[in-house]
């Protein structure tokens, strides 16, 4: 197998489309990281696994009802974790099951259409449209236009709640958006990696930068690159081994946070 | 004399107990006023209202004659200092990230290492903040409340686990920021000695307000001091 693997029309749709999602994911995913939230991205996903049974069921493109759902019902668990206090992951917890118990339900009712769940499970990128390629950039520049603006509220009430409250900075609002970015991010992603695997790219490439970076911007950039690396080799990689892309993705990710630890337990890497 | 902060009649009740009852006192502009009390006097929970964070309270509180309740606005005027910053060891931003952070306007970027200099930590702007010791992440922490320009800052117990060389250099800054740069300062600590070196006022509080006027009438006056300290010693042993 050669260079001619990237002459393929559907593989330029794959990389730029899983470009978009690398960098998407990585930087939505170090701020839910950083406020404790890692698994945030899991359960959104799974909640979307709900969404894509209804639209299944419905004979509605099934991402616009994950869109939907998982927005939603992430929203209204915020919601509902604030006002009975809660803990963040018990409240994942519930998120979680909920979606798949209301999928579950909705492929029982009817009848089972196991072909096309198989491939929101653990993702197409092979597959993905022109239609889709433009909607993962679109979404992508969208969220990524919205951090830059909003970049010193989001971090400073990532850094300290309260002392951000005292800025004035209007703290709610700001954690509401991250959730619903955090939404749309996962759903977006879902045809990259699929619902199961979704907090990989959420959490492993900014684990390893965080190990790296001193400076909040360096550790995005270097989480970005990371990301970006992980899905390009692992999308080739799969396309020559007739492999599971979204295995394998997360299987490089996962090699270069081993590969981290072992420089900084080497003592290569200064300790933080 | 132009008033900084009007506290009227502030009470704020929990379940079982009066955080604080009828608390009043004004603070005039280029005051450095210290507040001291033992734990669960209520210190706390006045800085909590006045920042805004507690707005279950009865009575008023105005910052430059506005109804802090009306307008959020005092706020851009105001510079905090928490007790014992509380953020993630290994969060990944540097003693400049987190300055910048206290930065209303991105053009004051420049702001930042002017105020770093002042406050002795240029040298470290370029380190994560979980690395740096106790005594500088406060240091880092003033600059941020700095760097906005505040009219007043408020300090809760700045120095609670920090060594004695860098309290010695906190309060140097306190000193100079409220004498050179006629910034209001409202200070809260257990340090009596520190207040009364420092501060030019000073509110005695216990759930009310035990005294409140100038430090040189409270620190010459051994029966209040002495009042003051068995009558915190009580409602501590109470309190216990």
């Amino acid at each position: 197998m050669s260079l001619e693997i990237l002459t393929f029309s559907f593989m330029h749709r794959a990389l730029i489309s899983g470009i978009a999602i690398a960098i998407l994911c990585s930087v939505v995913g170090l701020f839910l990281v950083l406020r404790r939230y890692s698994l945030f991205g899991d359960a959104i996903a799974h909640s979307s696994f709900g969404g894509i049974a209804l639209g299944l069921l419905a004979g509605v493109y099934p991402l616009w009802t994950a869109y939907g759902v998982s927005i939603a019902s992430a929203l209204i668990i915020t919601k509902i974790k604030d006002r009975y206090n809660i803990s963040g992951d018990a409240s994942i917890a519930v998120l979680l099951s909920s979606g798949i118990a209301v999928g579950l339900v909705i492929i029982g009712l009817s009848g089972g259409f196991t072909i096309d769940i198989f491939s929101f499970l653990f993702g197409s990128i092979l597959l993905v449209s022109v239609d889709d390629t433009i909607l993962i950039l679109a979404l992508t520049g969208v969220i990524l236009i919205v951090i830059l603006i909003l970049f010193r509220p989001i971090l400073y009430s990532t850094f300290n709640e309260e002392q951000a409250k005292v800025s004035g900075v209007p703290v709610e609002k700001i954690n509401y958006l991250i959730i619903f970015m955090a939404g749309i991010t996962v759903v977006t992603s879902i045809q990259l990696v699929g619902v199961l695997l979704i907090s990989a790219l959420f959490v492993i490439p900014n684990v390893t930068a965080i190990m790296y970076g001193k400076g909040f911007k360096q550790t995005a950039i270097i989480s970005m690159s990371f990301s970006i690396f992980s899905v390009v080799i692992g999308i080739l990689i799969s396309y020559i081994f007739d492999i599971t892309p979204a295995g394998t993705i997360v299987l490089i990710s996962i090699g270069l946070l081993a590969g981290t630890m072992g420089i900084k337990s080497s003592g290569l890497l200064s300790k933080n | 004399m132009l008033k900084a902060v009007e506290i009227n009649n502030i009470t704020v009740k929990y379940p079982d107990v009066k955080a604080l009852d009828n608390v009043s006192f004004v603070v005039n502009k280029g005051d450095f006023l210290g507040i001291i009390g033992p734990n669960g006097a209520g210190k706390s929970t006045l800085f909590d209202c006045m920042l805004g964070l507690n707005t279950k309270y009865k009575g008023t509180i105005k910052f430059f004659d506005q109804n802090i309740k009306k307008s959020k606005n005092y706020l851009k005027k105001l510079g905090y200092v928490p007790q014992k910053p509380i953020f993630e060891k290994n969060f990944p931003v540097t003693v400049t990230d987190v300055v910048r952070m206290g930065l209303k306007k991105e053009s004051d970027e420049n702001k930042i290492d002017e105020i770093l200099q002042q406050l002795w930590i240029h040298e470290l702007r370029d380190r994560r903040i979980g690395e740096l010791s106790g005594g500088q992440q406060q240091r880092v922490f003033i600059a941020k409340a700095l760097v906005n320009n505040p009219k007043i800052l408020i300090l809760d117990e700045p120095v609670t686990g920090i060594d004695q060389q860098s309290i010695d250099l906190f309060y140097s800054i306190l000193r100079e920021l409220n004498s050179k740069q006629k910034i209001t300062i409202i200070w809260s600590s257990h340090d009596l000695d520190a207040v009364n070196q420092l501060a030019n006022h000073v509110a005695c509080l216990n759930r009310t307000l035990f005294f409140h006027g100038e430090s040189e009438k409270f620190f010459s006056d051994d029966k209040l001091v002495k009042q003051y300290s068995e009558a915190s010693m009580q409602e501590h042993m109470h309190h216990h």
